[in-house]
């Protein structure tokens, strides 16, 4: 197909522009396409610009939205949840903190993992590949539902995770019944119950500066392992992919330069998989930002709000207290976070040229070779 | 270059028409019916009426398809009953299409918010049987001064006692707490290194008995004013903080369980604090636990509960408000409330089945007595964002400040009506 479109296209600059083969291609490729764009504008491009104007609306929820009665109201619902001071800014304070401390737990190691055990089942060495490609990737084709409901078992107050620390000593956590933050409760070990005064009287969004580094509370963080249990299969999927796909013989070019495997798999491998990275850490923080199905069907925001996510808060606040715009405006206050950090993260990844130092070293390296060919 | 331009353009055609198709197929999409309250009544049952219910269990799912079908054969309108599955959902889905279902169970803490967007009939002064209700009831239901729909049904909290745990304590009839003291004193004796003496959630719903029994509560009957940094209520988490620290009594989740009720069950606490649907579950799943319900013993002011409740919501757009009216007060009589009461154990919304349930339910008469002493939960617009905070407050009662929480809850409680 592709090789076909870039032949036409070559052959289209000889010929005169607007020809009837022309023509008749790009009319062919409109059809085709139509369905996708009827379905993709009935049901995500309208339904996202009603939401848009529901976050500018006063729409309390009953009839059109367009209707007359509904007014345009600004940025007020922006404000209550930005600005406001009151419960609604807070909640959504709680919810940013909790899902910023999921992210940056989240990501690094469901990434780690994924290409840990990519490297792993990609060996050509090891026996029974099939199988534990299979078994990683299991988890991440049940159903969240299942496994939430298998993890609320797992890490009940008698539950099996803690009847297993128990034999090495550990008194478990009461995980999904704990609101005390992991990061606040290990500092409390070590004597450090309240903060200072200045992380303490300082605020941001609603949330103390010193409730912002409580950490995941136990609920949440058994709620991370469970998304790095699930997700880990997917991505490692498509480390395998990459892996493939990098010739041997760099790989083999790198052996006879005297590099051993670990050199190999950092300066070598790895290098190559950037383009992967860059998907699995988007993809991967696009989806942790998104988190809700754990949460509606296990947590419900408890305990103590620990495990409120934005989008949790935009569903709550929307169905459950009829306050649309607010509810609107959370999720596209999270819209916004998640197109940020997307930026941001492919300007991490760009392309850059060497640094100086190292692009010194390869230059000489190259005019020690051609003196030498002299 | 103009075909660069048509393309986009094309498209935005395209989208702007499919808006118009969507904004066209739901009828009655845009449509605007009178708010509030109108004295005329819609009367056009050529589709009959659907009622959509939140059920806890098959028992309740056929008690009311029957009452309703029954309804439905006398007066020769269709009806039929609809189980959702979240109802808060498919509710405000409802609403938002304009095609709502007629009637409809409808939470006390949800009234405000659709009671303010207009979506609900407010009919309740049009029931023939309006005064039966008991007042507090009506109170829970009644918003900026109307009485909107009809109660359903109710419940109450009392006080759960595992017999056997009461017996090995050495306790007898006699010793059934009824002040803060003796309940301190009894959870003490009944605590042993197996259970504790009491257990109930940490949320408001639980909680609150305290604070009404001291002479407070979160806000008036009326939920027109906050009264949550009272002195009252300041005594009641004093209260219940001094309990949760003197080891003999814990939240449930302390316990390892979901609610209080499933660590009574379980045995992990000689008494809990719960509503009379424990009764239920209790049979279903503990047939062989012994237990006794007695009343909540009397704070300093005076005895106190809380009570919940569920009304009969029929929708501003139905098609036929006559008819289900006509349903609801059906739903609401004592025949079919005790119907429902046999079913699935809840106790009737009416004063005149009062002495008739009593009779049927013998060992549960505590909870219908609650009903004297019962005081409403919020139902203010924003009220329940409100509890919810509080109720994660509660859950670190036991090293909080019960002033500081109770002091937050009032800032909050003021924002959320002035809003």
């Amino acid at each position: 197909m592709t090789m076909h479109l870039r032949a036409s296209h070559r052959a289209g600059g000889s010929r005169r522009a607007g020809s009837g083969l022309r023509h008749g291609e790009s009319l062919a490729g409109w059809m085709f396409i139509t369905p996708m764009v009827v379905i993709l504008g009935l049901f995500l491009v309208i339904p996202v610009g009603m939401a848009l104007w529901v976050s500018f609306s006063d729409w309390g929820g009953r009839g059109s939205p367009f209707s007359s009665g509904v007014e345009f109201v600004g940025l007020n619902n922006y404000a209550d949840v930005l600005t406001g001071g009151g419960l609604a800014q807070q909640d959504f304070g709680t919810s940013l903190r909790n899902n910023l401390w999921y992210v940056l737990l989240v990501v690094p190691l469901q990434t780690a993992l994924a290409l840990g055990l990519a490297a792993m089942v990609n060996k050509r060495v090891l026996h029974g590949r099939g199988f534990f490609r299979t078994a990683y990737y299991f988890p991440s084709v049940t159903s969240t539902v299942a496994i939430t409901v298998l993890w609320m078992f797992l890490f009940s107050a008698s539950g099996s995770i803690n009847k297993v620390l128990s034999w090495v000593g550990i008194n478990g956590p009461n995980w999904f019944n704990d609101p005390d933050g992991v990061l606040h409760t290990v500092l409390g070990w070590l004597g450090i119950s309240n903060g200072p005064a200045w992380m303490e009287n300082a605020d941001f969004l609603g949330v103390s500066l010193w409730d912002w580094i409580s950490g995941p509370s136990f609920a949440m963080f058994a709620l991370i392992l469970m998304a790095v249990f699930t997700t880990s299969g997917t991505f490692m999927l498509l480390f395998i992919a990459a892996l493939q796909n990098l010739s041997p013989e760099v790989d083999e070019a790198a052996t006879m330069d005297g590099a051993n495997a670990w050199q190999k798999f950092w300066k070598v491998t790895l290098p190559q998989l950037k383009p992967t990275l860059f998907t699995v850490v988007t993809l991967g923080i696009i989806g942790c930002w998104q988190v809700f199905d754990q949460i509606y069907t296990g947590t419900q925001g408890g305990p103590g709000k620990t495990t409120v996510t934005p989008a949790y808060l935009s569903y709550s606040t929307a169905f459950n207290n009829q306050q649309w715009g607010r509810g609107a405006a959370i999720s596209f206050v999270l819209f916004v976070i998640i197109v940020v950090l997307t930026i941001v993260l492919r300007w991490a990844f760009r392309e850059r040229p060497l640094p100086r130092r190292q692009r010194r070293y390869y230059e000489s390296l190259v005019a020690k070779k051609k003196e030498a060919q002299r | 270059m103009q075909r660069r331009i048509t393309r986009p353009l094309g498209a935005i055609a395209l989208a702007a028409v499919s808006a118009v198709a969507l904004v066209g197929c739901g009828s009655g999409f845009s449509s605007e019916s009178a708010t509030g309250s109108s004295t005329t009544l819609t009367n056009d049952s050529t589709d009959g009426l659907t009622v959509l219910i939140g059920s806890s269990s098959d028992a309740e799912t056929a008690a009311v398809q029957k009452a309703v079908a029954d309804w439905s054969a006398s007066s020769g309108v269709k009806a039929t009953v609809q189980v959702a599955s979240d109802l808060s959902q498919q509710l405000s889905q409802g609403f938002a299409s304009g095609d709502p279902a007629d009637v409809f169970y409808l939470q006390s803490d949800y009234l405000a918010g659709y009671a303010s967007n207009g979506s609900l009939l407010a009919y309740g002064d049009q029931l023939s049987n309006k005064d039966d209700f008991y007042s507090t009831l009506v109170s829970s239901f009644t918003y900026d001064g109307q009485f909107y729909c009809a109660p359903k049904d109710f419940s109450t909290l009392q006080l759960f006692i595992n017999t056997d745990y009461w017996k090995a304590s050495g306790l007898t009839d006699a010793d059934y707490p009824t002040t803060w003291e003796e309940l301190q004193d009894v959870a003490t004796k009944l605590t042993t290194d197996d259970h504790v003496g009491l257990t109930f959630s940490a949320e408001y719903a639980r909680v609150g008995a305290f604070m009404v029994q001291a002479g407070g509560n979160l806000m008036n009957a009326d939920s027109t004013e906050a009264t949550a940094n009272t002195d009252a209520n300041v005594t009641a988490l004093t209260e219940v903080k001094s309990l949760l620290n003197s080891g003999s009594v814990k939240y449930a989740a302390d316990l390892g369980a979901g609610w209080g009720g499933e660590a009574f069950g379980n045995g992990d606490a000689a008494m809990a604090i719960e509503g009379n649907w424990l009764v239920g579950s209790l049979s279903a799943d503990y047939p062989d636990l012994g237990y006794k319900v007695v009343e909540l013993p009397a704070g300093p002011v005076g005895q106190g509960t809380l009570q919940f409740t569920n009304c009969w919501g029929i929708s501003q757009d139905s098609a036929d408000q006559a008819d289900a009216v006509a349903l609801v007060e059906k739903l609401t009589s004592t025949d079919d409330q005790m119907a429902f009461s046999s079913a699935f154990g809840v106790m009737p919304s009416i004063q005149s089945a009062a002495d008739q349930w009593k009779a049927e339910n013998p060992d549960l008469v505590a909870f219908l007595d609650g009903a004297e002493y019962a005081a409403g939960v919020p139902t203010a617009k924003g009220a329940s964002d409100v509890v919810s905070d509080f109720n994660s407050k509660l859950e670190s009662l036991a090293t909080g400040d019960p002033a500081a929480i109770l002091a937050q809850t009032q800032k909050n409680l003021e924002a959320a009506l002035s809003e």
